[in-house]
């Protein structure tokens, strides 16, 4: 795989580099987030069952907000609890 | 002309032919106000995230339909609310990608439409995937593509 020239570097340079976050939706190209999908929703929120800000989870404020309606129709429809503990 | 999509809990505790009773009285009643049912989905018993009239689990249904314009909503959800069968409703309209989406998870399409979810589950998957790979055309095209998917994974994880 690699040759002896290409081993640069003692330790791993990628490590203490921040990965850039992302919009998920963006880049994936989802248009539309289901509010009867709780599998999915479920990773926005933590285990206390509160959305998580955008800073955490990447998202554009465009998809967030739509993100955020989601899960609010999700909880009306009890698919996802209003306050809990361990959700995860 | 409008899509709308109502989904609404029925109570688990009637026999199978009167929740099925239920949801169909509804179906009729959209038809009689002029709306085209384009899908009934019988999403069938789950548990509810929270006891809902001490009930731990619902029936769910959600319809799916169209209509000229909004005047069948409102004698709609009082029949509902009135209702002691119903245990939560919620009537949404739906956008061009809602309809979209509803259209392509019908015909089981979702997976690809939905890449999000599907690397999530494809996840522990890729990384086998990603070795054989590698083995496979290491030697003429590995540079580009191969570097990439690992980045990708890495951005990912």
């Amino acid at each position: 795989m690699a040759s002896r020239d290409d081993i640069k570097f003692l330790s791993n340079p990628k490590i203490g580099q921040k990965r850039k976050k992302y919009c998920r939706f963006k880049r994936y190209g989802i248009k539309y987030i289901d509010y009867k999908d709780p599998d999915f929703l479920l990773s926005f929120v933590n285990e206390q069952g509160k959305i998580l800000p955008r800073r955490i989870s990447g998202n554009s404020l465009k998809y967030q907000r739509k993100v955020s309606t989601a899960i609010k129709r999700a909880r009306h429809l009890a698919m996802l609890p209003y306050v809990t503990d361990l959700l995860k | 002309m409008r899509h709308y999509e109502t989904t609404f809990i029925v109570d688990p505790v009637l026999s199978g032919d009167e929740i099925k009773t239920t949801a169909q009285a509804y179906v009729d009643h959209l038809q009689q106000e002029g709306c085209k049912i384009v899908f009934v989905d019988e999403m069938g018993l789950r548990t509810l995230a929270y006891p809902i009239k001490k009930r731990n689990t619902g029936v769910y249904y959600s319809i799916e339909y169209t209509s000229e314009n909004g005047v069948f909503i409102q004698p709609f959800e009082l029949a509902m609310r009135r209702d002691d069968r119903i245990m939560r409703f919620l009537t949404v309209t739906l956008d061009k990608y809602g309809i979209q989406y509803n259209e392509d998870k019908r015909n089981g399409k979702i997976g690809k439409a939905k890449r999000g979810k599907q690397n999530k589950a494809a996840k522990t998957e890729s990384a086998a995937h990603g070795i054989s790979r590698k083995q496979s055309d290491a030697p003429s095209v590995s540079g580009v593509p191969s570097g990439d998917a690992e980045s990708r994974k890495e951005e990912e994880e």
